[in-house]
């Protein structure tokens, strides 16, 4: 039994390299279907698990609420010097209050402004916080320590600045215990945190965030020294704005209770919002969106995929038809010489499962090479045109493709599928060719 | 595929030649009163064979004459089981053959019937052996006991020296030798014969000729067809036949 399938196996094989060249392009169309599959859904999981470690990196469980500044006019005050907007320390101790099982909120405020030291300065963000700001967003420290409990408490003139900084600002010096100086006050720096990757945008909902050029000091510090107004210089003019805190960062104890608290914040703000001068994002839900969007992205590429394996199909169709037409005296004397319908029918599609298995298999041999590929067409591409690289988003720059084994599997399952779909066809008509007919066909 | 279910039915049908049945184990192949109608569409019906009655003895060589649109190669398409008849009844070991299935028929021709064609339809892909091998496959008998019984065979039509070449590699000469082997691979009842000289040569057909006569005294059964009457004559009966009848038999 099994050597008779062997040697069917062998027979088609032999009878395929009677043609080469047809049996080569067959096994091409296939080859290539199968190779879109996997590269496709590799590219595909190469964004989207980008995507979702960036989602990661916010938590799972925790909710940010965010001021944002409510669009122009839509201002009740027109003209008003200073524009009152955003989250409210009450709103902090609201929300407190109204969900007992918060595990950690951390409050932050900040401003743009311009550090300096002597005759050097740096542009960049200075950060109002607590100290579980520094763990909350993957920051390490490279020297010194972080703002702490007591350093709120005595409204200390402490600071730490991001490596970056410290490099502008104290090229030679070690920058521990010097002072910083911002707008008019003079600030200790107690520690330096290390760079880190500057966190990417997420859809429309979160803005980018660049680490590597922030100060960080105590927020209590940061309301009594700076407060609450702010003025930015704009293009010549300047514009005041009342901001009590920038965002407020949630963290509960276990992922189930993230909907439940996001409802609750939810109607909370909003009965003390009505302008909308808040967001609130919900990691969790972006991650659940990023996952719809990833399997609705596959199933898209499998589909465009899905098209190349048909076409292959058709071609190993069109072949097998052709095949068996040539061969029908040779279906005929095997008829004769025994073979029931079954035999033929398995004979003709062994030989287009064959010739697709084959394709599969080059198919997925080149479907490795994914990773590679990207990478020398990205070289290639650098190398030649710099320019319209340049412009190209930087998720899509530093694309990493993943192979996915699933995708593997399925996309040589589909071709050795379409080899029996596309042969059972041809196979089935050489099977019912008359015998007498078939031994008379020249 | 699966070989084995369908085989036993099959094998469980056939009476076997030793249980009894005397006078028909003598008798190779029977046809009784054997009719054959194409319908062309509409009334127009052609009477191949208009009642067809003959015995084939075992170790019997007939030859079957006729011009063409005798009926001869129905008649030879009927006794090789690739076609069934209209009316009336082929036995073909005991066992009448005339009703049976398109997959019953193929396991008769496997197991019962040898060919051999006037242009020696071997497998183009396949070798020397192998060609003489591939009744033995659609049986499921694929181990070496059966190469060798292959081998045994293309030694003996002499082709010792060729086994792994293929046919285009042969002259018609050998080609239709590999053909007589294999026709014999199975052990058939009745071997078939059609206008196995037709494409040969004078002194191949004589050599192809020859090789079938041994075959017959070694007690092989021999139904040939033929237009030829050398070649007929060489036979121990010739039949004619006309417009789907049986003229003569001599």
């Amino acid at each position: 039994m099994l050597k008779k399938i062997l040697l069917t196996l062998r027979l088609g094989f032999f009878s395929l390299l009677l043609h080469k060249m047809r049996s080569s392009l067959a096994v091409l169309g296939i080859m290539i279907g199968v190779t879109a599959v996997i590269w496709l859904v590799a590219l595909g999981e190469g964004v989207s698990q980008e995507a979702q470690r960036q989602i990661k990196d916010l938590g799972a469980t925790n909710i940010i609420v965010k001021s944002v500044k409510p669009a122009a006019g839509s201002s009740a005050d027109e003209g008003a010097r200073f524009l009152p907007y955003g989250i409210l320390r009450e709103d902090y101790d609201r929300l407190l209050g109204n969900i007992p099982w918060i595990r950690q909120a951390v409050p932050m405020r900040e401003i743009s402004r311009e550090f300096r030291h002597r005759a050097r300065s740096h542009q960049g963000q200075l950060v109002g916080c607590t100290g579980e700001y520094l763990e909350l967003n993957q920051l390490s420290l490279w020297d010194g320590r972080f703002i702490n409990a007591d350093d709120q408490k005595l409204l200390a003139n402490y600071c730490v600045i991001a490596q970056s900084v410290a490099e502008q600002l104290f090229p030679t010096e070690n920058p521990i215990n010097q002072s910083l100086q911002i707008d008019s006050d003079f600030y200790q720096i107690i520690g330096i945190t290390a760079d880190r990757d500057p966190s990417a945008a997420i859809g429309g909902s979160l803005a980018g965030r660049d680490y590597n050029s922030d100060v960080y000091i105590p927020l209590e510090t940061l309301r009594a020294r700076i407060g609450d107004q702010v003025m930015t210089g704009r293009s010549n003019s300047m514009e005041g704005e009342i901001v009590e805190l920038s965002q407020i960062t949630i963290g509960v104890a276990n992922i189930e209770q993230v909907d439940h608290a996001a409802d609750i914040i939810r109607e909370l703000l909003s009965r003390n919002h009505p302008n909308e001068d808040y967001a609130v994002i919900v990691p969790k839900e972006l991650l659940r969106q990023a996952e719809n969007m990833r399997m609705m992205f596959n199933a898209l590429l499998i589909l465009i995929a899905g098209i190349s394996l048909l076409v292959g199909g058709i071609g190993i169709m069109n072949i097998m038809l052709a095949t068996v037409t040539e061969r029908t005296r040779e279906i005929g004397i095997r008829r004769a010489l025994g073979a029931t319908r079954a035999d033929i029918i398995q004979q003709f599609l062994v030989e287009s499962v064959v010739l697709t298995g084959i394709g599969g298999a080059l198919g997925v041999a080149v479907g490795f090479f994914c990773k590679p590929a990207t990478n020398s067409i990205r070289k290639f591409l650098n190398t030649f045109f710099p320019d319209s690289m340049a412009s190209v988003p930087a998720s899509i720059q530093n694309l990493e493709p993943q192979v996915a084994y699933w995708s593997v599997a399925v996309a040589f399952g589909i071709s050795v599928g379409v080899g029996l779909l596309f042969g059972l066809y041809p196979a089935r008509r050489a099977a019912m060719m008359d015998p007498i007919e078939a031994l008379r066909h020249e | 595929m699966s070989t084995s279910e369908p085989h036993a039915r099959f094998s469980s049908r056939l009476p076997s030649a030793e249980n009894g049945h005397d006078a028909r184990s003598r008798q190779a192949a029977r046809v009784v009163n054997l009719r054959k109608e194409y319908h062309l569409g509409g009334n127009n019906i052609v009477h191949a064979l208009r009642g067809v009655s003959l015995d084939f003895p075992e170790g019997d060589f007939v030859a079957i004459m006729g011009q063409s649109g005798s009926g001869k190669s129905t008649l030879l398409n009927l006794l090789g089981c690739l076609d069934r008849p209209t009316s009336g009844q082929y036995f073909l070991g005991g066992q009448d053959v005339s009703r049976l299935s398109d997959y019953e028929l193929s396991r008769v021709r496997g197991r019962l019937l040898g060919f051999i064609f006037q242009s020696y339809n071997l497998i183009p892909q396949l070798t020397v052996v192998e060609n003489i091998q591939a009744p033995l496959f659609y049986q499921g008998r694929v181990g070496g006991k059966e190469t060798e019984r292959c081998v045994r065979l293309a030694t003996m039509v002499g082709l010792r020296e060729r086994l792994d070449h293929r046919p285009f590699q042969l002259s018609g000469g050998q080609q239709q030798r590999v053909a007589i082997a294999r026709a014999l691979v199975n052990n058939p009842r009745v071997i078939l014969a059609d206008e196995p000289t037709g494409n040969l040569d004078s002194q191949t057909g004589e050599e192809i000729m020859r090789l079938l006569e041994a075959l017959n005294e070694s007690g092989r059964t021999i139904i040939m067809v033929t237009h030829e009457l050398d070649i007929a004559q060489r036979a121990k009966r010739v039949v004619v036949m006309r417009d789907g009848l049986l003229e003569a038999a001599h």
